[in-house]
């Protein structure tokens, strides 16, 4: 089992990112728990990210999949546990201690979450103004260019978010999260939503992320398709826990019974009738 | 039964509700402590401090004007009719000036515009925070804090206080017309014996209630904003949960402001 380069547990450590090698433990989740009032809906939640993969959380609706990767970054904060990124228990970080991990770490909303007020080039401009003081307007512009080039979108600049469809605004949403050029992309429901062209040209993006960037990337979905297409590892999360991890291979030979209702469901979606 | 136990299907009891309250209350006060001590560091956002009290400005002018021109009107006709009873209606200037400055002006400014500006910041971050941007900001390395809430705050801190003081002069105005076509009284009585009662402390509280008023009624509608929770039905809440809060808030606010006012 790859362990963590280093524990620093003391939040008065600042944040220091280095360059992970491929393969390399780069995330952990450890014991993780998370309750919304009465409602538990982590129990000790263990999971590993090893830079450079694509890895897959799978997850029936309501299970807190999401909230996982919100954990990551600061948005939402686990009630126990610890989630280490680079060796650093990000759970006790601060707010301000956060915004130095936000620069590596960048999240696709399942909706896009783009700013309604600003046009497509201020919002993929946001984090550059807010991460990077000195960048000048040309360099800002010039990057803006290259994000929205990298994701099929030139020369929308001008346009605003209520003239995109919804395909479009997912890529502008990863144009917004790939300005800054993170190491690691969480996914959200990136193909909820979408017909089959667009999933699979949103799918197809990912996974030029991995190949242009080197990023490492937690996508969290329930579409089984996107899912085989996407993963390095996947990992399944039901009844408060992952109750397994493991290729695409190893999940599609799975007998954990949360495993194969989901891996029978889609078969069932596909094949309604249960023709041979 | 137990007192404050739940009624089975009637919803929370009064006990979780008291300490829902309390715990917004509690959230709220620790908002605004966050508030003023971002708005005291820097980096300054002047562009949108600019452009949130202009458009709030701009926006809300018509209606406070529009209010106080009918505030005037009736309060000069009302007490025009009661003072002729007792012989002494040349000093309705005196009256209307006072009830203006003092109470009518800034409330009712505060209960008119400020439910429609509360509810409409409580609108527009409700419908950010639902669609994930308030998140997204957060993600993309900026407070949401800096960004969204102290703008809005301090723009209804300084927009409050000028509607306040454009509905003194157009009420005035409006009194002033009426108490002519309906009493007789000449405009420059009115204006004299308006000018002779009122001291500067009488104008001053108003205004300073209406920045009182205009820290309540942003706070409170950038705080319902954020906490919006449930999708549009959230959104559709937190506005009505606004004018609510906003509109009893000022009306004890008033009493009390009143009160410490009247020492000076």
């Amino acid at each position: 089992m790859r362990k963590a380069r280093s524990a620093h547990a003391d939040p008065a450590v600042p944040f220091a990112f280095r360059k992970p090698t491929p393969g390399e433990e780069l995330i952990r989740f450890d014991g993780l728990i998370k309750q919304f009032g009465a409602k538990r809906i982590y129990d000790g939640v263990d999971l590993d990210v090893r830079a450079g993969e694509t890895l897959v959380v799978l997850g029936g609706s309501g299970v807190g999949k999401s909230v996982l990767l919100k954990c990551l970054i600061g948005l939402m904060h686990p009630d126990g546990g610890s989630v280490l990124f680079e060796g650093y228990d990000v759970a006790k970080f601060s707010e301000e201690q956060f915004l130095e991990v936000r620069k590596h770490v960048a999240m696709v909303f399942q909706g896009a979450a783009l700013f309604d007020s600003l046009s497509v080039a201020e919002n993929v401009a946001y984090p550059l103004r807010e991460h990077f003081k000195k960048m000048t307007r040309a360099e800002i512009n010039k990057r803006v260019a290259e994000k929205l080039e990298l994701v099929d979108l030139p020369n929308t600049e001008k346009l605003m978010p209520s003239d995109l469809s919804g395909g479009m605004r997912k890529r502008v949403g990863l144009a917004r999260a790939i300005a800054t050029d993170p190491e690691v992309i969480l996914w959200d429901e990136p193909t909820t939503g979408l017909d089959p062209v667009t999933t699979q040209t949103i799918n197809e993006l990912i996974d030029s992320m991995k190949q242009r960037l080197g990023a490492t990337s937690i996508v969290v979905t329930h579409d089984m398709v996107s899912a085989f297409v996407l993963a390095d590892r996947m990992a399944m999360l039901a009844n408060r826990k992952i109750v397994q991890v493991g290729t695409p291979e190893e999940m599609r030979r799975s007998q954990v019974p949360e495993v194969r209702a989901f891996i029978d469901a889609r078969r069932l979606e596909l094949n309604p009738r249960g023709t041979p | 039964m137990m007192p404050g136990a739940r009624i089975a299907g009637h919803g929370p009891s009064l006990k979780e509700r008291l300490k829902e309250r309390m715990e917004s209350l509690g959230a709220l006060s620790v908002m605004t402590g966050q508030v003023f001590s971002r708005a005291v560091r820097p980096p300054y956002d002047w562009a949108s401090l600019v452009f949130h009290t202009e458009s709030l400005g701009v926006r809300s002018l018509p209606i406070a004007l529009l209010t106080a021109t009918f505030a005037g009107l009736v309060i000069s006709l009302q007490f025009g009719y009661f003072l002729a009873r007792f012989g002494v209606q040349y000093t309705v200037g005196r009256v209307v000036i006072l009830t203006l400055f003092r109470e009518l002006a800034p409330v009712l400014t505060a209960l008119t515009v400020g439910a429609r500006i509360g509810s409409g910041i409580a609108a527009e971050l409700g419908s950010m925070t639902v669609t994930e941007q308030v998140d997204a900001i957060r993600a993309l390395g900026a407070d949401p804090l800096r960004k969204l809430v102290v703008p809005r705050v301090f723009a209804c801190l300084i927009v409050m206080p000028v509607l306040t003081v454009f509905s003194d002069v157009v009420g005035l105005v409006g009194g002033a017309l009426v108490v002519k076509s309906q009493y007789g009284i000449s405009l420059d009585q009115f204006f004299q014996g308006a000018l002779d009662a009122v001291l500067m402390g009488d104008f001053v509280s108003g205004v300073i209630k209406g920045a009182v008023f205009g820290l309540i009624i942003g706070l409170v509608g950038c705080f319902k904003g954020l906490a919006v929770e449930g999708g549009t039905e959230g959104v559709g809440r937190a506005t009505t949960q606004t004018v609510a809060i906003t509109s009893v808030t000022v009306c004890l606010a008033d009493f009390f402001i009143t009160k410490i006012t009247l020492y000076f």
